[in-house]
């Protein structure tokens, strides 16, 4: 519970912060809210040389509405986002599945823009914001890229930027008419993370037939997923409850599923079922009534 | 209602606790919060290997890093012979080995460093190269002819097995098993669970080269049998007992866990020995859960017999235990399956009896209490659910088997089949109350409405009956010295007071109940009586908190003590009205002219009168001790009923409803008891549905942090619901019978029967505990109700 010896930088600039990675490379590591990698450093299991805290940098934290999209900073609080009416009213799913993260002090604490590069694989972060089709802005030496969620998380604990990048923003477009999202999961007794995780989003037709589904599932396998057999076989249906049922059944196939001390593999794959069901029909339920 | 003022705040009233201001501030003072000059740290050097010689320890490296001053070894407590101590049970453990280690997380070596930083660095530099050997974790494996023989340190030793007791009538049990016209049999495991207090074990151990004075502040629940132990083990190095004092400041949480001595503390009181300065040991929270004693892990196997219509006759249980490497549990001496013959429990079974056959593995030392007086639990969990697997077999509803079985309020007192005489009770009373208050009937009939419809909804009860209060000297001693408990009270002149007593507390707020007693017997305000404990310089010699104990005993001390104290009173009163004793009456807080209540006078002038006036031929002063050696245990009990909801999909179970009928006897502060019972449930909770301690068959554990210990927030807890009946105990001076663990006694069996009553229509009869949803859904699965 105490960690090896580490050099830390509370840089004022993103441009210094930058500089810091480039500096130390490999060694160095980036804390946002510090809920997951302070926790590994106090195990030992991370000993990163140099630790940069990017908790002074500004304009890195905030919400704003931009062409059609809702831009979150890399730096907001799970708190701030459970809290916010704008995300309320334009995307439910986000308040929702940040109030079912940790407890209040984690969420005070932890960012969205720190848990996507954590890359844990059973974080909700991941599984929600590749349900709504997101992507992230991430900053470098030579300026910024835009990256999808499933280019960014690569695989557990792993994501695929380069030492001396540093993510930035989220960026979620928000959805039409007959649209509808919702995010379901078992949490962990301790962590709160998700045993089993499903964000499922809905695009229904003028006929109330789903025109497009994105459902993503997290903590079954080493990273985030989408169900795509789930998606396949809703989409074109009436999205009732025997239909949403049957495409729901099929959430963990094609996932290498873990079986740990809180569900065997069995287990899980039957959770995901049940809880993929739950969240579909929530999501539907919200995009009939849009 | 209360016989004191509101100013007095005697017994019945709900006073505030005096110690919260300090808790809630921030400005209570913990072991960890012990800062002395120049105090040095220590850290553990722990076995990756459940079962492994040790070749060699290279200490070169960490003694490099910065920082770090020594390497503590096997080796080197081996030239004091103190690399063995002994345990509670009389067996033996290592502090520290020079040839094996017998569990994972096994304390191998320690470093002394001047920074908690540089301590944990040279942990990671001390390079310690293992032979593993065969590994026996499971306790059926350990009792098999050929097992590998484990503790080969005790010469002659050729098997695992530790102890076989037994208590009761064996032929005459066996004799009404042969005549039963019904018998029912049920594996039950308990399994190894840990206390998981929130603060961990530790020390300051701090030895005084010039005056040759070791002092030891310590989370003990025990600091005067600590001490003793300490001049035992010790007193060949030179230590001798008036010259130690352990001080147990604020402990955050016991419940058992500590009452043992650990390894860490003696390292460290080593330690500071060895260096001359204080020595700082605070385990981390994967330390406590891996290595410190754990409670349960009992396998047992119970058999009720009994007559068709529901009567039973005969109880019979056999257990194994495992103990881990090392019998480390902390029973009176001469109990060494504790007071689990109190297994017939609130139930009048003729004929019983008992096994338990304590056996070694490789896991870690214990077999300690989890909030339970000695064994208690396992036995309510027993009795409470072969109770209701006989309900099923006999299809009888399990509150009525309940009420025709109990033992009736006038068989009280009542001599019970396997020896102890239970002091009071009315079952029947509390049962009713319980089934009113839930409505029990009303949900019978919701029950049989939901499973119409396929949904599954449980009722459990479970009526438990405790054993607490230890103990009467007859039969109660731990290494020999009795279990007696102490109080010594002193009245300052201006009436105020002060009163030391024998116990710890760890939380239950001694600070206000124990002046409450006081209070109640002297008139003297409760807000003016400064309790302390935990000194061993300054308290008078106890046995310390646990098992329920504190206010059976040391409760009953205090307010004998007062007593001694009103007796002197009396004297001086009668000296300042110039009146007879035997014409004096007592009413709370003063003496009277019986017949002239103007004359009378106060505690307070009578105090004050014991320092400036005192009678001629009298001592001035006014204090007295106490030591109280309780004449029989006290036997608190309850009915609690649970209702669950069971998640088709996810197989989660969830508490709908919980109400919790005690009966501690008489109630010192109905807040405090209440608090109890509300933090024993969560805690009694735990196991039925979280918490488990388990092996691979390598020896390693799951379950050694609390990502995979899973204690239960308020997230998880439910809204309890209580209520109480009141059977004073005809035995104490009071009428208490102590209440800090009836809950994590009664809660499991309830939970637990509550599942299997939601689907015994199924076919189910047992589930063991932890209930976990996945074990819920391969139920539901394979009687093909899943959703």
């Amino acid at each position: 519970m105490y960690p090896a010896p580490f050099e830390y930088y509370a840089p004022n600039t993103i441009a210094e912060a930058l500089s810091l990675l480039s500096q130390h490379g490999a060694d160095a590591k980036v804390i946002a809210g510090s809920q997951s990698l302070v926790p590994l450093m106090k195990f030992r299991l991370a000993t990163p040389a140099h630790v940069i805290d990017l908790r002074k940098v500004p304009n890195l934290t905030g919400i704003r509405e931009e062409g059609g999209a809702l831009v979150i900073g890399a730096l907001t609080t799970h708190r701030t986002i459970e809290r916010s009416e704008t995300l309320r009213k334009k995307l439910p799913i986000l308040p929702e599945a940040a109030s079912a993260i940790g407890d209040p002090q984690v969420r005070n604490q932890g960012t969205i823009g720190g848990s996507l590069a954590h890359a844990d694989p059973s974080a909700d972060w991941p599984a929600v914001t590749t349900a709504l089709d997101a992507t992230v802005t991430v900053a470098g030496r030579g300026g910024e890229r835009t990256l999808k969620i499933s280019d960014l998380i690569v695989g557990p604990l792993t994501n695929s930027l380069n030492v001396d990048e540093i993510l930035v923003s989220v960026r979620i477009p928000i959805p039409g008419a007959k649209s509808g999202s919702a995010y379901e999961k078992e949490p962990h007794p301790a962590s709160r993370f998700a045993i089993v995780g499903v964000a499922a989003a809905l695009q229904l037709d003028g006929k109330g037939v789903v025109q497009q589904a994105r459902v993503a599932v997290t903590g079954l396998g080493s990273k985030v997923t989408r169900a795509g057999y789930v998606e396949q076989a809703l989409t074109g249906k009436a999205p009732d409850p025997a239909a949403l049922k049957a495409a729901a059944a099929r959430t963990a196939e094609g996932i290498e599923v873990r079986g740990d001390n809180l569900g065997s593999a069995a287990y899980k794959t039957h959770l995901a079922s049940v809880i993929a069901e739950r969240a579909l029909r929530r999501a539907a339920a919200r995009a009939v009534e849009r | 209602m209360p016989k004191t003022s509101a100013e007095v705040q005697g017994m019945g009233h709900s006073m505030k606790r005096k110690e919260d201001p300090r808790f809630l501030r921030g400005k209570g003072n913990y072991v960890d919060d012990v800062q002395l000059p120049g105090m040095l740290h220590m850290d553990i050097v722990r076995s990756p290997f459940a079962h492994a010689k040790i070749k060699s320890i290279k200490t070169e490296a960490a003694l490099k890093v910065p920082g770090v001053l020594a390497v503590i070894t096997g080796e080197t407590l081996a030239k004091y012979n103190l690399h063995w101590m002994p345990t509670l049970m009389s067996d033996t453990q290592m502090v520290l080995p020079v040839e094996k280690v017998m569990y994972q997380s096994q304390e191998v070596a320690a470093v002394i460093a001047t920074d908690r930083y540089a301590a944990a660095d040279g942990v990671e530099a001390v390079e310690v190269e293992y032979d593993p050997l065969p590994v026996v974790i499971d306790p059926w494996e350990a009792i098999k002819p050929g097992a590998p023989v484990l503790r080969t340190d005790k010469k002659g030793k050729e098997d695992n097995k530790i102890f076989h007791w037994e208590v009761g009538d064996r032929s005459g049990t066996d004799k009404a098993f042969k005549d039963a016209e019904v018998t029912v049999k049920q594996d039950i495991y308990l399994p190894r669970i840990h206390v998981a207090s929130i603060e961990t074990c530790g020390c300051v151990a701090d030895f005084d080269k010039v005056n040759g004075k070791l002092t030891v502040y310590m989370t003990t629940q025990a600091p005067h049998a600590i001490r003793t132990v300490f001049a035992l083990v010790a007193g060949h190095v030179g230590l001798s007992e008036e010259k130690i004092r352990i001080i147990a400041p604020d402990i955050g949480g016991g419940f058992g866990g500590k009452v043992p001595v650990y390894p860490g503390y003696v390292i460290a009181v080593a330690a500071s020995v060895v260096i001359g300065k204080p020595v700082k040991w605070v385990e981390d929270r994967m330390e406590n859960l891996q290595a410190d004693s754990f409670a349960r892990d009992y396998h047992m196997t119970a058999e009720l017999a009994a007559k068709k219509d529901g009567t039973i006759t005969a109880l019979r249980i056999k257990t194994l235990a495992d103990h881990g490497y090392a019998d480390a549990a902390a029973n009176p001496s001469k109990f060494p399956a504790g007071l689990f013959s109190v297994c017939t429990g609130s139930y009048d079974v003729k004929k019983a009896f008992a096994e338990v056959d304590g056996v070694y593995t490789n896991k870690p030392p214990g077999g300690i209490a989890y909030r339970c007086s000695f064994r208690v639990t396992e036995a309510a969990h027993a009795i409470e659910r072969i109770t209701d697997v006989l309900a099923q077999e006999l299809k009888m509803d399990p509150a009525d088997l309940r009420m025709k079985n109990f033992i009736k309020k006038e068989q009280f007192p009542y001599k019970a089949a396997l020896g102890w005489e239970y002091d009071s009770g009315d079952y029947h009373a509390a049962l009713k109350k319980a089934m009113d208050k839930i409505g029990y009937a009303e949900l019978r009939k919701e029950q049989a409405e939901k499973r119409a419809r396929g949904e599954l909804m449980g009722i459990g009860i479970c009526s438990f009956t405790e054993i607490v209060g230890a103990g009467p000297s007859k039969h109660f001693d731990i290494l020999g010295i009795k279990m007696f408990d102490s109080a010594e009270i002193r009245v300052h002149p201006t009436g105020k007071a002060i009163a030391r007593f024998g116990t710890k507390s760890q939380g239950q707020g001694h600070e206000t109940t124990y002046a409450q007693i006081v209070a109640e017997e002297l008139g003297i305000p409760a807000a003016h009586v400064q309790v302390e404990e935990g000194d061993t310089d300054t308290a008078p010699y106890g046995l310390g908190t646990y098992a329920s104990r504190s206010t059976p005993v040391a409760g009953a001390a205090g307010a004998l003590a007062a007593r001694k104290i009103r007796e002197k009173a009396k004297k001086i009163a009668a000296h300042l009205l110039e009146a007879s004793e035997e014409d004096l009456v007592w009413e709370t807080g003063k003496f009277s002219v019986k017949g002239a209540p103007g004359r009378s006078k106060t505690i307070q002038e009578i105090a004050f009168a014991a320092y400036t006036n005192h009678p001629q031929g009298m001592e001035a002063g006014l204090e007295a001790i106490s030591y109280y050696d309780p004449p029989n245990l006290t036997f608190p009990f309850g009915s609690y009923i649970c209702v669950v909801d069971i998640d088709r999909g996810t197989g989660m179970v969830k508490i709908r409803r919980f109400v919790a009928v005690d009966d501690c006897g008489n109630i010192i502060n109905p807040m405090i008891v209440d608090g109890q019972i509300h933090g024993g449930l969560t805690m009694g909770m735990a196991p039925a549905l979280l918490e488990e301690i388990t092996y691979d068959e390598s020896g390693n554990i799951q379950g050694g942090s609390f990502m995979d210990y899973l204690v239960p927030t308020s997230m998880e807890t439910p809204s309890w619901e209580l209520d109480k009946t009141t059977t004073p105990s005809p035995h104490h001076p009071f009428g208490a019978k102590g209440v800090g663990e009836s809950a994590t006694v009664g809660a499991p069996p309830a939970i637990a029967n509550a599942v299997v009553d939601a689907l015994s229509h199924l076919g189910v009869k047992h589930i063991d505990i932890p209930i976990t949803p996945e074990k819920v859904w391969k139920i539901l699965k394979e009687k093909g109700v899943a959703e």
